[in-house]
Protein backbone atom coordinates (compact mmCIF):
# COMPACT_ATOMS: atom_id res chain seq x y z
CA UNK A 1 0.00 0.00 0.00
CA UNK A 2 2.74 2.25 1.03
CA UNK A 3 4.27 1.77 -2.39
CA UNK A 4 0.95 2.71 -4.10
CA UNK A 5 1.10 6.29 -2.26
CA UNK A 6 4.36 6.41 -3.27
CA UNK A 7 3.53 6.01 -6.98
CA UNK A 8 0.47 8.69 -6.75
CA UNK A 9 2.94 11.13 -5.19
CA UNK A 10 5.37 10.77 -8.28
CA UNK A 11 2.43 11.08 -10.54
CA UNK A 12 1.34 13.99 -9.08
CA UNK A 13 5.11 15.81 -9.36
CA UNK A 14 4.56 14.89 -13.10
CA UNK A 15 1.36 16.10 -13.48
CA UNK A 16 2.33 19.65 -11.97
CA UNK A 17 5.39 19.58 -13.97
CA UNK A 18 3.60 19.43 -17.20
CA UNK A 19 0.63 21.79 -16.07
CA UNK A 20 2.76 24.56 -14.61
CA UNK A 21 3.99 26.04 -18.49
CA UNK A 22 0.32 25.45 -19.80
CA UNK A 23 -1.04 27.80 -16.92
CA UNK A 24 2.19 30.19 -16.62
CA UNK A 25 2.80 30.93 -20.40
CA UNK A 26 0.10 32.94 -21.66
CA UNK A 27 0.01 33.15 -25.38
CA UNK A 28 1.51 30.70 -26.88
CA UNK A 29 0.90 27.31 -28.84
CA UNK A 30 3.49 25.02 -27.58
CA UNK A 31 4.54 24.02 -30.85
CA UNK A 32 7.09 21.20 -31.35
CA UNK A 33 10.58 22.30 -30.68
CA UNK A 34 11.43 20.78 -33.89
CA UNK A 35 9.26 23.60 -36.06
CA UNK A 36 11.43 26.30 -34.65
CA UNK A 37 14.42 24.17 -35.06
CA UNK A 38 13.55 24.60 -38.92
CA UNK A 39 13.70 28.37 -38.46
CA UNK A 40 17.00 27.95 -37.16
CA UNK A 41 18.57 26.18 -40.47
CA UNK A 42 20.17 28.76 -42.57
CA UNK A 43 18.02 29.76 -45.13
CA UNK A 44 20.43 28.89 -47.91
CA UNK A 45 19.40 25.08 -47.13
CA UNK A 46 16.82 23.28 -49.07
CA UNK A 47 15.67 19.93 -48.02
CA UNK A 48 16.31 17.78 -50.37
CA UNK A 49 13.57 14.58 -49.36
CA UNK A 50 10.10 15.21 -48.30
CA UNK A 51 7.65 12.61 -46.37
CA UNK A 52 6.42 10.18 -48.26
CA UNK A 53 2.88 10.28 -46.87
CA UNK A 54 1.79 13.26 -44.52
CA UNK A 55 -1.32 13.01 -42.59
CA UNK A 56 -3.80 14.91 -44.44
CA UNK A 57 -4.92 17.55 -41.30
CA UNK A 58 -4.45 17.74 -37.48
CA UNK A 59 -7.55 15.56 -37.06
CA UNK A 60 -5.95 12.98 -38.88
CA UNK A 61 -2.63 13.18 -36.74
CA UNK A 62 -4.25 13.33 -33.37
CA UNK A 63 -5.77 10.21 -34.92
CA UNK A 64 -2.22 8.31 -35.26
CA UNK A 65 -0.68 9.76 -32.63
CA UNK A 66 -3.67 8.37 -30.42
CA UNK A 67 -3.35 5.52 -31.67
CA UNK A 68 0.12 5.19 -31.05
CA UNK A 69 -0.72 6.00 -27.54
CA UNK A 70 -3.51 3.72 -27.15
CA UNK A 71 -1.61 0.63 -28.72
CA UNK A 72 0.98 1.13 -25.99
CA UNK A 73 -0.97 1.40 -23.19
CA UNK A 74 -3.24 -1.67 -23.80
CA UNK A 75 -0.10 -3.57 -24.02
CA UNK A 76 1.33 -1.87 -20.64
CA UNK A 77 -2.09 -2.92 -19.10
CA UNK A 78 -2.43 -6.33 -20.43
CA UNK A 79 0.96 -6.96 -18.88
CA UNK A 80 0.77 -5.73 -15.39
CA UNK A 81 -2.74 -7.28 -15.16
CA UNK A 82 -1.15 -10.78 -16.72
CA UNK A 83 1.24 -10.75 -13.68
CA UNK A 84 -1.48 -10.26 -11.01
CA UNK A 85 -3.89 -12.69 -12.14
CA UNK A 86 -0.14 -15.13 -12.06
CA UNK A 87 0.90 -13.46 -8.22
CA UNK A 88 -2.37 -14.65 -7.04
CA UNK A 89 -2.47 -18.12 -8.60
CA UNK A 90 1.07 -18.43 -7.29
CA UNK A 91 -0.22 -17.29 -3.78
CA UNK A 92 -3.04 -19.85 -3.87
CA UNK B 1 18.52 40.58 -37.50
CA UNK B 2 16.28 39.34 -34.27
CA UNK B 3 13.41 41.05 -35.70
CA UNK B 4 13.85 39.70 -39.30
CA UNK B 5 13.33 36.14 -37.91
CA UNK B 6 10.33 37.29 -35.88
CA UNK B 7 8.06 38.61 -38.76
CA UNK B 8 9.20 35.44 -40.41
CA UNK B 9 8.44 33.30 -37.50
CA UNK B 10 4.69 35.36 -37.41
CA UNK B 11 4.53 34.91 -41.13
CA UNK B 12 5.43 31.02 -40.77
CA UNK B 13 2.67 31.08 -38.34
CA UNK B 14 -0.09 32.64 -40.20
CA UNK B 15 0.16 31.20 -43.42
CA UNK B 16 1.35 27.36 -42.28
CA UNK B 17 -0.84 25.03 -41.17
CA UNK B 18 1.42 24.11 -37.85
CA UNK B 19 1.84 20.40 -37.86
CA UNK B 20 2.80 20.82 -34.21
CA UNK B 21 5.81 18.10 -34.66
CA UNK B 22 7.83 17.69 -31.56
CA UNK B 23 11.97 17.18 -32.00
CA UNK B 24 13.67 14.78 -34.09
CA UNK B 25 15.27 15.79 -37.18
CA UNK B 26 12.91 16.25 -40.07
CA UNK B 27 13.47 14.23 -43.04
CA UNK B 28 15.21 16.22 -45.94
CA UNK B 29 17.39 18.02 -43.18
CA UNK B 30 20.35 16.11 -43.06
CA UNK B 31 22.38 16.37 -46.72
CA UNK B 32 22.97 12.92 -48.42
CA UNK B 33 26.12 12.67 -47.07
CA UNK B 34 25.30 13.05 -43.48
CA UNK B 35 22.39 11.15 -44.11
CA UNK B 36 24.59 8.20 -44.60
CA UNK B 37 27.29 8.52 -42.23
CA UNK B 38 24.95 8.42 -39.22
CA UNK B 39 23.00 5.24 -40.97
CA UNK B 40 26.66 3.56 -40.85
CA UNK B 41 27.61 4.69 -37.39
CA UNK B 42 23.86 3.29 -36.24
CA UNK B 43 23.94 -0.05 -38.29
CA UNK B 44 26.26 -2.19 -35.62
CA UNK B 45 23.91 -1.10 -32.67
CA UNK B 46 20.73 -2.11 -34.24
CA UNK B 47 22.67 -5.44 -35.69
CA UNK B 48 24.21 -6.03 -31.56
CA UNK B 49 20.33 -5.27 -30.28
CA UNK B 50 18.35 -7.99 -32.81
CA UNK B 51 21.23 -10.40 -31.92
CA UNK B 52 20.57 -9.82 -28.26
CA UNK B 53 16.78 -9.74 -28.64
CA UNK B 54 16.89 -13.10 -30.48
CA UNK B 55 18.74 -14.40 -27.77
CA UNK B 56 17.12 -13.13 -24.90
CA UNK B 57 13.57 -14.66 -26.78
CA UNK B 58 15.52 -18.06 -27.04
CA UNK B 59 15.74 -17.68 -23.16
CA UNK B 60 12.83 -17.98 -21.27
CA UNK B 61 9.25 -16.22 -21.82
CA UNK B 62 9.59 -13.88 -19.04
CA UNK B 63 11.98 -12.03 -21.33
CA UNK B 64 9.19 -11.59 -23.60
CA UNK B 65 7.04 -10.24 -21.67
CA UNK B 66 9.67 -7.37 -20.25
CA UNK B 67 10.52 -6.47 -24.56
CA UNK B 68 7.11 -5.75 -25.09
CA UNK B 69 6.42 -3.70 -21.78
CA UNK B 70 9.63 -1.58 -22.20
CA UNK B 71 8.45 -1.33 -26.06
CA UNK B 72 5.33 -0.38 -25.58
CA UNK B 73 6.85 2.04 -22.42
CA UNK B 74 8.43 3.44 -25.55
CA UNK B 75 5.44 3.87 -27.76
CA UNK B 76 3.42 5.59 -25.12
CA UNK B 77 6.35 8.21 -23.83
CA UNK B 78 6.88 9.21 -27.91
CA UNK B 79 3.13 9.97 -28.07
CA UNK B 80 3.19 12.60 -25.46
CA UNK B 81 4.11 16.02 -27.20
CA UNK B 82 4.14 17.84 -23.46
CA UNK B 83 4.23 21.67 -23.22
CA UNK B 84 7.73 22.82 -21.44
CA UNK B 85 8.65 25.98 -19.98
CA UNK B 86 10.09 27.14 -22.95
CA UNK B 87 6.38 27.51 -24.99
CA UNK B 88 7.34 24.74 -26.99
CA UNK B 89 6.31 20.85 -26.74
CA UNK B 90 8.81 18.10 -27.35
CA UNK B 91 8.26 14.56 -26.07
CA UNK B 92 10.01 12.03 -23.54
CA UNK B 93 11.34 9.16 -25.20
CA UNK B 94 11.14 6.12 -22.91
CA UNK B 95 14.32 4.49 -23.41
CA UNK B 96 16.24 4.72 -20.56
CA UNK B 97 13.84 2.13 -18.70
CA UNK B 98 14.17 -0.38 -21.12
CA UNK B 99 18.11 -0.57 -21.37
CA UNK B 100 17.93 -0.49 -17.66
CA UNK B 101 16.27 -3.69 -17.39
CA UNK B 102 17.42 -5.13 -20.77
CA UNK B 103 20.65 -3.60 -21.62
CA UNK B 104 21.12 -0.75 -23.80
CA UNK B 105 21.48 -2.80 -27.43
CA UNK B 106 17.83 -3.88 -27.15
CA UNK B 107 16.52 -0.64 -27.31
CA UNK B 108 18.43 0.48 -30.25
CA UNK B 109 15.89 -2.20 -31.99
CA UNK B 110 12.47 -0.82 -30.36
CA UNK B 111 13.44 2.67 -30.47
CA UNK B 112 14.43 2.43 -34.22
CA UNK B 113 11.26 0.59 -34.93
CA UNK B 114 9.29 3.48 -32.90
CA UNK B 115 11.37 6.12 -35.18
CA UNK B 116 9.95 4.59 -38.21
CA UNK B 117 6.74 4.23 -37.71
CA UNK B 118 6.31 8.31 -36.65
CA UNK B 119 8.21 8.70 -39.97
CA UNK B 120 5.82 7.01 -42.27
CA UNK B 121 2.76 7.53 -40.84
CA UNK B 122 3.22 11.15 -39.37
CA UNK B 123 5.79 12.54 -41.21
CA UNK B 124 7.67 13.10 -38.04
CA UNK B 125 11.49 12.51 -38.04
CA UNK B 126 12.20 10.87 -41.42
CA UNK B 127 13.17 7.85 -43.09
CA UNK B 128 16.10 10.17 -44.57
CA UNK B 129 17.29 11.09 -41.16
CA UNK B 130 16.51 7.90 -39.79
CA UNK B 131 19.91 6.59 -38.97
CA UNK B 132 20.85 10.37 -37.39
CA UNK B 133 17.49 10.23 -35.12
CA UNK B 134 18.31 6.49 -34.20
CA UNK B 135 21.78 7.31 -33.13
CA UNK B 136 20.52 10.25 -30.90
CA UNK B 137 17.34 8.42 -29.46
CA UNK B 138 18.16 4.78 -29.44
CA UNK B 139 21.88 4.47 -29.26
CA UNK B 140 23.27 7.22 -27.47
CA UNK B 141 20.23 7.83 -25.08
CA UNK B 142 19.76 4.01 -23.76
CA UNK B 143 24.18 3.87 -23.51
CA UNK B 144 23.78 7.04 -21.36
CA UNK B 145 20.98 5.92 -19.21
CA UNK B 146 22.61 2.20 -18.58
CA UNK B 147 26.14 3.82 -18.41
CA UNK B 148 24.39 6.49 -15.47
CA UNK B 149 22.62 3.84 -13.66
CA UNK B 150 25.49 1.43 -12.72
CA UNK B 151 27.36 4.40 -11.99
CA UNK B 152 24.68 5.66 -9.70
CA UNK B 153 24.45 1.94 -8.20
CA UNK B 154 28.35 1.62 -7.74
CA UNK B 155 28.29 4.81 -5.89
CA UNK B 156 25.33 2.93 -3.68
CA UNK B 157 22.34 5.43 -4.26
CA UNK B 158 18.79 4.15 -4.26
CA UNK B 159 17.73 2.23 -6.99
CA UNK B 160 15.00 4.28 -7.79
CA UNK B 161 17.27 7.81 -7.37
CA UNK B 162 19.63 5.66 -9.96
CA UNK B 163 16.70 5.07 -12.47
CA UNK B 164 15.42 8.31 -12.09
CA UNK B 165 18.78 10.32 -13.11
CA UNK B 166 18.89 7.53 -15.94
CA UNK B 167 16.31 8.25 -17.65
CA UNK B 168 16.48 11.79 -17.29
CA UNK B 169 20.11 12.15 -18.47
CA UNK B 170 18.74 9.65 -21.08
CA UNK B 171 16.20 11.94 -22.54
CA UNK B 172 18.70 15.15 -22.37
CA UNK B 173 21.19 14.29 -24.09
CA UNK B 174 19.34 12.71 -26.96
CA UNK B 175 18.47 16.66 -27.72
CA UNK B 176 21.97 17.55 -26.99
CA UNK B 177 23.10 15.06 -29.23
CA UNK B 178 20.50 16.22 -32.06
CA UNK B 179 21.54 19.52 -31.13
CA UNK B 180 24.53 18.70 -32.58
CA UNK B 181 24.05 16.81 -35.31
CA UNK B 182 21.93 19.49 -37.01
CA UNK B 183 25.28 22.14 -36.19
CA UNK B 184 27.79 19.90 -38.00
CA UNK B 185 25.75 19.51 -41.06
CA UNK B 186 23.96 22.86 -41.12
CA UNK B 187 27.54 24.68 -40.47
CA UNK B 188 28.34 27.17 -43.35
CA UNK B 189 30.05 30.39 -44.34
CA UNK B 190 27.09 32.71 -42.76
CA UNK B 191 26.80 30.71 -39.39
CA UNK B 192 29.83 28.77 -37.90
CA UNK B 193 29.09 25.34 -35.76
CA UNK B 194 29.55 26.82 -32.45
CA UNK B 195 27.04 29.48 -33.27
CA UNK B 196 23.96 27.08 -34.83
CA UNK B 197 25.33 24.79 -31.84
CA UNK B 198 24.18 27.37 -29.24
CA UNK B 199 20.91 28.01 -31.33
CA UNK B 200 19.61 24.30 -31.66
CA UNK B 201 20.59 23.63 -28.19
CA UNK B 202 18.68 26.44 -27.09
CA UNK B 203 15.59 25.51 -28.41
CA UNK B 204 16.02 21.58 -28.17
CA UNK B 205 17.60 20.70 -24.58
CA UNK B 206 16.14 23.85 -22.07
CA UNK B 207 12.80 22.77 -23.21
CA UNK B 208 13.37 19.26 -22.64
CA UNK B 209 14.49 19.87 -18.85
CA UNK B 210 10.73 19.66 -17.44
CA UNK B 211 10.47 17.12 -19.80
CA UNK B 212 13.84 14.92 -18.54
CA UNK B 213 12.46 15.20 -15.18
CA UNK B 214 9.00 13.93 -15.76
CA UNK B 215 10.49 10.98 -17.67
CA UNK B 216 12.54 10.48 -15.17
CA UNK B 217 9.57 10.25 -12.63
CA UNK B 218 7.71 8.64 -15.00
CA UNK B 219 10.68 5.51 -15.61
CA UNK B 220 10.23 5.30 -11.79
CA UNK B 221 6.56 4.81 -11.23
CA UNK B 222 6.66 1.95 -14.02
CA UNK B 223 9.81 0.60 -13.13
CA UNK B 224 7.93 -0.02 -8.97
CA UNK B 225 5.10 -1.49 -11.06
CA UNK B 226 7.21 -4.28 -12.34
CA UNK B 227 9.50 -4.47 -9.07
CA UNK B 228 6.05 -5.22 -7.15
CA UNK B 229 5.96 -8.56 -9.14
CA UNK B 230 9.26 -9.60 -8.57
CA UNK B 231 8.91 -9.65 -5.13
CA UNK B 232 5.71 -12.05 -5.61
CA UNK B 233 8.08 -14.47 -7.68
CA UNK B 234 6.21 -13.75 -11.26
CA UNK B 235 9.18 -12.41 -12.97
CA UNK B 236 11.67 -15.08 -11.73
CA UNK B 237 15.66 -14.57 -12.12
CA UNK B 238 15.73 -11.13 -13.36
CA UNK B 239 18.91 -9.94 -12.61
CA UNK B 240 18.17 -6.47 -13.29
CA UNK B 241 15.31 -5.70 -11.59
Amino acid sequence: MKKTYKNLLLLFIVVILIAVPILVIKDSEFAGSDSLAEEAIPESYTPWFSPLWEPPGGETETLIFTLQGAIGTGIIAYFLGYMKGKAKNANN
Amino acid sequence: MKKKYLVLFGLVLVFMPKYANAMHIMEGYLSPFWAGLWTIVSLPFVILGFRNISKMVKEDGNKKILIALMGAFVFVLSALKLPSITGSSSHPTGVGLGAIVLGPSVMSVIGMIVLIFQALLLAHGGITTLGANTFSMAIVGPFVAFGIYKLSQKAGWKKEFSIFLAAAFGNLITYVVTSFQLAMAHAGANEGFMELLVKFLSIFAITQIPLAIAEGILSVIVYNLIAGYKEEGVLAYEKNI
